[in-house]
């Protein structure tokens, strides 16, 4: 196997037995890159690669492996857009706290950023500025959004690892799409600072890897206190690794009724049943339960995530960084800036979340979105007081092809379906690859938890996966 | 008076912390442009903030100090609008859950026995903005003043003059520095004052239109602003002349209010709880121990000056006006031998004053030895010295640093008491002022007065008053 | 509900964004089926429940009032697309 091709923890191992480098690791992703980039189209801004600096690397136990970043996340040097063009030329001064906790630990920042929906606006990776990622197992179809780049480069074996960020699913699905693992930690469970804000009560950055091992050790690297993020929660981090014991004997899994709905497609919920077969046979024991208020979630995460984000993208104006329109007038430039900078999808969110905020509509949409919001977290509390965790596809449907709901923002939003009153519960869930349609296309399995009990996630899905062999397939590029 | 007068004021205060409100950068005052200045404070994309925990008590202090209740559940929310000094394009403030609300201040205006109690309907928490600078085609920003922790103290419409309202500000501000949390410099910007006034008939319950008064930089430009207004609206009230809500600006230069252009309709600014930030949990024993290190406030001074050396209410009102004069008088007080301490207070009132007044220092400002003028104060009272040489000895004191000893004596002003010393320069008067001798012997008593005076004059001030008093009587009967 | 293109207009100046007439036609459209979808939360009772707007049990997140390092104007302003000295630049501003 080339180097690129294996995982993490395979690659650590051979970085502490010095029989390989980080040289040779870039080396390797390149070449990959230089094979199937063209069709993949994973990454953006390729003609402005510049090879990072070695020197200053291999100092903690990651050894200098690469790790490949979502362009929503800060790197300090390296330009991070949003893929928009409002942001485009930005280059922070200051590394996100990953960011910082990754070097620290010996990563290597691949010097190329993952493609993305423009501001993580999307489940398709269709609204990025530079143009669609293509789904590494059938090129004409997505591969998921908002992370589809992420996903898409893990899965084509163009990343080791990689991060992503998740408001309403956006590492999960495309996670589920390209075959490959993907994670939503607790709120609070990771920092935030230096995550550019879709929605602040909802985004949480995610790993997305080729096994869960790799998912187990990024999530340790990466979460922690951040006294810079007063939403981050002051709580030991145990060892994630330690939970990959293999054992699930006695597990008790809740199976919500809601999201096994006629709507979704024949193929998956097949193959989601089978999947539930094999942990009954490795010793799980499930029940049928009722999330009542899933048909709510959409509509309230659509009012709630709009409207902060509405907010949160206000200072998109061209006054300091980005895109500036050309005008003599302080109010046209802000206008022309953004009418010209943003595109389709975003200036819908906004317009959505600034008319629920607005005079005359905040309690009508956002005060009774909230409300809501409760009653979706007060189900989950429900079941976990008697189940150990929640198991449920991770999306309707497997991969659909590119331009078939772009057009459709209804359709486009009701993807995310089952893994948005996840971000509204403010709980962890994990996709894993759990088989494919006849079409060879992935199908993923999510498995919730409550809150802070990233172990047993970790413990589950490794179970499934290692009694599996989904996580050893490669799509042919 | 026809009409009433009604006016709120509403005072923005920058708090004295070393640090601004939600980042670390130091809150110094006049540095150079954008040097005082990070990624949070300057609203970069991924930046979060965390709130500074002094700020949050130099506001319950304050709060306290004014009676007002603590909110126990406190948040911040986010007030959207666009403008460049705002790098997010929304600041963070509070809306319906404000730190504090319903204190009072009372006021004591001149003449008037009893104080007036003004409502304080709320002092919240807030950030301040940046700095714009206008030239003819383009606007610079400095945004050193982001960020810059503010109290918003608003005042119920209590006030009914223009000298109430600048009786209000010169409390507020007696207040704000002996809690020592803000330096109350209106030419620093550290205290701003927006105004609000109607008119209404006399015994009207409803409220008149309302007008907000803005760019006044001192104290009497707020008076003088609002006594412009007053003057304005009664002739347009007496003339039937419609009166539109709107905001005017105060041009100092030419003594005027210009209006600013109406603005379409109320602004929208879309409160919603920020995300990024906790809530604030305000416990009873933090308050009561926050209102246990209250120091005295002005106005309990007062009262205690007044029960314990027997000062006037007048003559209290001016020495705690300043928390150092206060304490510089207190100290010359106790230190004062015996227990009537009238002959202190009035010189602390009278010369001392004076002498502050023409040298434009506060009183503890003077460069003045307490014991030298315990001293100077004893050689009055043994009649060592006249009180008008003695007033000068004071000027001298603080010029020179001397004792009052060496300056009564290198001055030769020992008050000459002696019968026989001042015989001749009585005589001397009596020869010249042969009309004032008829009118005293014709039984006006002023004409003593100017004859003593005269033998004053004569002696270089000299002469005791008292015993050429007593001298000329006997002489002329 | 539906959203009429006076009340767009408006939402898009508060954003301060400049729609298209098609631009704007368009989003009427779309705007008008996602409330529409959205209007099932009124199908819910939720006078009793409370909302929530920080999904996290805690409170009381504060800093010390210490000094950090800060950027020098260079570095503040290295992104700006207008800057004059140190000052990032705007155009005029005309209410």
């Amino acid at each position: 196997m080339e180097l690129n091709q294996l995982t993490a923890h395979e690659l650590l191992g051979k970085l502490k037995n010095h029989e390989t480098s980080s040289e040779a690791i870039l080396g390797s992703l390149y070449a990959r890159l230089q094979k199937v980039e063209p069709k993949v189209k994973a990454y953006v801004r390729s003609q402005e690669i510049k090879n990072p600096d070695l020197n200053f690397t291999a100092q903690g136990f990651l050894g200098g492996l690469p790790i490949t970043i979502k362009d929503n996340i800060c790197t300090e040097g390296l330009p991070t857009e949003c893929c928009s063009k409002i942001l485009q030329g930005f280059h922070p001064p200051y590394d996100a706290t990953v960011i910082n906790k990754l070097k620290r630990s010996g990563a290597v920042i691949f010097p190329l950023k993952a493609n993305m929906d423009e501001f993580a606006f999307g489940s398709s990776t269709e609204n990025s500025y530079f143009g669609p990622t293509h789904n590494p197992w059938n090129l004409d179809c997505v591969p998921g959004g908002s992370s589809g780049g992420s996903a898409a480069a893990v899965a084509s074996d163009e990343a080791i690892w990689a991060l992503g960020s998740d408001t309403g699913g956006s590492v999960r699905q495309p996670a589920s799409f390209c075959g490959v693992v993907g994670l939503k930690p607790t709120y609070g469970r990771i920092s935030r600072f230096g995550l550019i804000a879709f929605a602040s009560s909802l985004d949480q950055i995610g790993p997305i890897t080729k096994d869960v091992q790799d998912a187990a050790i990024l999530t340790g690297i990466i979460s922690g206190y951040d006294p810079n993020d007063s939403t981050s929660v002051n709580q030991d981090v145990p060892d994630y690794t330690k939970s990959l014991t293999g054992d699930i004997k006695g597990l008790k899994v809740a199976i919500p009724k809601e999201y096994f709905i006629s709507g979704m497609d024949a193929e998956v919920k097949a193959i989601i049943e089978e999947a539930v077969n094999k942990l009954k046979n490795l010793g799980a024991l499930t029940n049928p339960v009722s999330l009542p208020h899933t048909e709510y979630a959409v509509p309230v995460y659509y009012i709630i995530a709009t409207a902060e984000a509405s907010s949160n993208l206000a200072r998109f104006d061209g006054v300091q960084y980005g895109y500036r329109a050309q005008s003599d007038n302080l109010i046209q430039m802000y206008k022309l800036t953004r009418a010209q900078g943003f595109g389709q999808e975003a200036k819908r969110r906004i317009t959505l979340g600034t008319f629920v905020l607005s005079h005359g509509y905040y309690d009508a949409y956002y005060l009774r979105a909230l409300k809501v919001r409760t009653l979706i977290k007060q189900d989950f509390d429900k079941v976990f007081g008697d189940f150990d965790c929640i198991i449920a596809p991770t999306s309707p449907t497997s991969a659909f092809k590119i331009g078939e709901r772009v057009q459709d923002p209804l359709k486009m939003y009701l993807s995310d379906i089952y893994t948005i009153s996840v971000n509204l519960a403010g709980i962890p869930a994990i996709s894993i690859p759990c088989g494919f349609t006849k079409k060879g296309l992935p199908v993923g399995l999510q498995i919730m938890a409550k809150p802070f009990n990233e172990e047993l996630l970790f413990r589950v899905a490794h179970t499934f996966e290692q009694n599996t062999d989904w996580h050893k397939l490669k799509p042919k590029l | 008076m026809k009409y009433q007068t009604v006016i709120g004021l509403e005072v923005h205060l920058q708090l004295n912390t070393k640090t601004k409100a939600f980042c670390g950068c130091s809150t110094d005052f006049g540095k150079a442009p954008n040097s005082n200045v990070c990624p949070v404070c300057l609203g970069f994309p991924g930046t979060l903030p965390v709130y500074n925990r002094q700020a949050l008590n130099s506001a319950i202090k304050l709060a306290l100090a004014f009676d007002c209740q603590i909110q126990e559940h406190t948040k911040f929310d986010r007030k959207n609008y666009f403008y460049p000094d705002l790098p997010k394009n929304y600041q963070i403030s509070q809306f319906d859950l404000p730190l504090s609300r319903n204190g009072y201040l009372d006021i004591y205006t001149q003449d008037i026995p009893t104080p007036k109690r003004i409502g304080i309907t709320r002092v919240h928490l807030e950030e301040d903005a940046g700095k714009l600078i206008h030239e003819t085609e383009i606007s610079l920003v400095d945004f050193n003043r982001t960020g810059i922790p503010l109290l918003e103290i608003v005042s119920e419409p209590d006030l009914n003059s223009p000298q109430e309202a600048f009786d209000y500000l010169t409390s507020l501000k007696s207040i704000i520095e002996y809690l020592d949390v803000s330096d109350c410099d209106m030419e620093k910007g550290s205290l701003r004052c927006d105004a609000n006034i109607s008119l209404r008939q006399q015994g009207a319950k409803e409220l008149g239109v309302k007008t907000e008064l803005k760019n006044m930089n001192s104290f009497k430009g707020v008076k003088d602003a609002l006594t412009f207004e007053v003057e304005r609206q009664t002739q347009l009230l007496e003339r039937n002349q419609e009166m539109i809500q709107e905001t005017r600006l105060w041009d100092d230069q030419k003594g005027v209010t210009v209006t600013m252009r109406t603005k379409e309709g109320a602004k929208d600014y879309r409160y919603f709880p920020d995300p990024d930030l906790t809530v604030f949990v305000i416990e009873q024993s933090m308050i009561a121990q926050i209102k246990a290190q209250l120091p005295e406030l002005p106005q309990q001074k007062m009262r205690r000056f007044i029960k314990e050396y027997g000062l006037a209410e007048y003559d209290a009102k001016i020495l705690v006006s300043s928390k150092s004069d206060a304490e510089f008088a207190e100290s010359c007080i106790q230190d004062f031998p015996g227990k009537d301490k009238k002959e202190m207070v009035n010189w602390l009132i009278g010369p001392l004053l004076s002498e502050a007044n023409s040298r434009k220092v506060k009183l503890h400002e003077l460069n003045l030895k307490k014991n030298e003028l315990i001293n100077l104060i004893g050689f009055v009272q043994k009649q060592e010295i006249s009180y008008l040489c003695a007033k000068n000895v004071l000027s001298q004191l603080i010029e020179t640093g001397k004792s009052a000893q060496d300056l009564i004596q290198e001055g030769n002003l020992q008050q000459i008491s002696n019968a026989d010393a001042l015989t001749q320069v009585i005589e001397t008067v009596i020869e010249e002022n042969a009309k004032s001798v008829s009118d005293f012997k014709a039984g006006k008593t002023n004409a003593l007065m100017y004859l003593v005076g005269q033998v004053m004059k004569k002696s270089s001030g000299k002469a005791n008053p008292k015993v050429v008093g007593e001298l000329i009587k006997r002489r002329l009967n | 509900m539906s959203i009429d293109k006076e009340t767009i207009r408006h939402v898009a100046h508060l954003a301060r964004i400049e729609l298209q007439p098609n631009e704007l036609d368009k989003l009427s459209g779309e705007l008008h089926e996602i409330l529409g979808f959205i209007d099932k939360l009124s199908n819910l009772n939720v006078e009793q429940v409370k909302p929530t707007s920080h999904i996290l049990p805690i409170s009381n997140v504060l800093r010390e009032d210490m000094p950090c390092v800060s950027l020098t104007p260079q570095k503040a302003l290295e992104n700006a697309p207008s800057k004059k000295e140190n000052f990032f630049s705007v155009p005029k501003i005309i209410e």
